[in-house]
């Protein structure tokens, strides 16, 4: 009955997107090869399994590849249905959960000047929103690390891949995304996240990271000059 | 048990439709709340706060919003007639091809629609583009669900009523026949299915709405300096 399950992850490493899926594989403990993609340099494996995006994640299961990172987590959830579980059972609460997937920084490190700014303005308010909304999963007020109390689900992999380099956002913007004064809430359900000891072990080396930030955002800034 | 299913929607919103034709196939009974979405209703600010839209699902009192999320919803506690396929790779597959129809096909086919000039012929570029990758999907197929109408096929759905009125209202082939035979029967095929040519709103009605928004983004956009 035990048949070998080849699992293979294409992914890019300072990439937020990649590191959901990680994180995703790491919580259930499946077994898999990561292979390390070039982005300015398209292998033939990422253009003949994702001839439509040409994009990272790409997770193949023997031999087929699935694609989008958060497709890729429900797969990964309804494929080995062991603990822990990225999605309650019930409809309902799922439901809830998929209401709040959300993509989040946007153009905020990509641009300069007044289009940063209003950057920056569409994230606040979106934090905003989410703040709000997130009161619905932690009624007790100070968050469990997280929303089920027990293990990450859907929403947590997505808040601390999303937000846990924020050392490093606030570094090259110079701007506090999540400031504990304006989101009491989600700034400590960050924190409880990113102490999570699967956290430390996928977190890219800061000084990588963050000299990768500063390549795309200058790379992003000249290209933008006419 | 009383089971009370309500469904605010407006009549001409395509995302209000695919919830129309999901719980018609289904044979869920339920009661329409049409909106005006000029003059929206305090239980429809109540149910969907964080985006004040239709559609919005209430089973037994509690509120479901965005399309995607309901039929994901639907699906799951209504078993019968499944949208989606049960084996979590064909899921997968089957949420990919509807981002992609939202995100790619949706927006593309939207500017070719109501933009003027360069930006009309990038977006029936971008469309054309769109729509081959969707054409090679319905290779060896009927309907994307296979034999029947499934999750992609409702996502898709506006495509069969709403190209054909654009077309009419801009004088330009969208979905060319002779470049999209398997796109364009698919078209006839689900447009002639009984329980979506029964839910369908009345052409004569779209072409006014879509003409008049039409003619005010044309309005604006020339009394705004390039």
């Amino acid at each position: 009955m035990e048949k070998e399950d080849q699992i293979n992850l294409h992914g890019m490493w300072g990439s937020t997107f990649t590191k959901r899926v990680e994180l995703a594989l790491k919580l259930k403990g499946i077994p898999y090869e990561y292979i390390e993609e070039d982005l300015s340099y398209k292998s033939q494996l990422v253009l003949k399994y994702n001839p439509v995006h040409k994009k990272l994640p790409i997770l193949v299961h023997n031999g087929k590849p699935i694609i989008e990172s958060l497709i890729i987590l429900e797969y990964i959830d309804e494929t080995w249905k062991n603990a822990p579980r990225f999605l309650p059972d019930d409809p309902y609460e799922r439901a809830k959960i998929r209401f709040w997937l959300f993509e989040g920084v946007g153009r905020v490190v990509t641009t300069d000047g007044e289009a940063q700014e209003k950057a920056t303005n569409d994230l606040f308010e979106k934090l905003k929103v989410l703040e709000e909304g997130m009161r619905e999963f932690f009624p007790g007020g100070s968050p469990t690390p997280s929303i089920n109390g027990e293990n990450m689900g859907l929403l947590d992999i997505l808040m601390c891949t999303l937000f846990g380099p924020y050392k490093i956002h606030e570094e090259v913007v110079g701007i506090k995304m999540i400031d504990p004064e304006r989101n009491p809430l989600l700034s400590s359900w960050l924190m409880a996240l990113t102490e999570q000891p699967v956290m430390k072990e996928i977190k890219p080396p800061h000084e990588k990271l963050l000299a990768l930030v500063h390549f795309i955002r200058q790379n992003a800034l000249q290209s933008s000059v006419p | 048990m009383g089971e009370e299913v309500k469904l605010f929607r407006s009549w001409s919103s395509p995302f209000a439709l695919r919830i129309v034709w999901a719980l018609e196939i289904k044979g869920i009974e339920y009661e329409a709340v049409f909106e005006d979405l000029s003059n929206k209703s305090p239980l429809l600010l109540q149910y969907n706060p964080v985006h004040k839209k239709v559609p919005i699902l209430v089973h037994n009192g509690r509120p479901i919003a965005e399309s995607f999320v309901i039929l994901e919803y639907i699906d799951e506690t209504w078993k019968q007639v499944p949208l989606l396929p049960e084996d979590p790779y064909e899921r997968a597959m089957a949420r990919f091809w509807a981002k992609f129809c939202d995100d790619k096909v949706l927006t593309s086919i939207w500017s070719a629609f109501i933009k003027q000039g360069k930006e009309q012929e990038e977006a029936l570029v971008a469309a054309a583009e769109n729509l081959k990758f969707l054409e090679k999907e319905m290779k060896g197929k009927k309907f994307f669900g296979g034999e029947r109408i499934g999750y992609v096929d409702i996502v898709l759905g506006w495509l069969a009523n709403l190209v054909s009125i654009f077309e009419e209202i801009v004088g330009l082939k969208i979905v060319d026949e002779r470049k999209f035979p398997l796109l364009y029967s698919w078209m006839q095929d689900f447009a002639e299915a009984p329980i979506i040519r029964d839910n369908c709103p009345p052409r004569d009605k779209m072409i006014v709405k879509f003409k008049a928004l039409l003619d005010a983004a044309i309005a604006s956009s020339s009394s705004s300096s390039k």
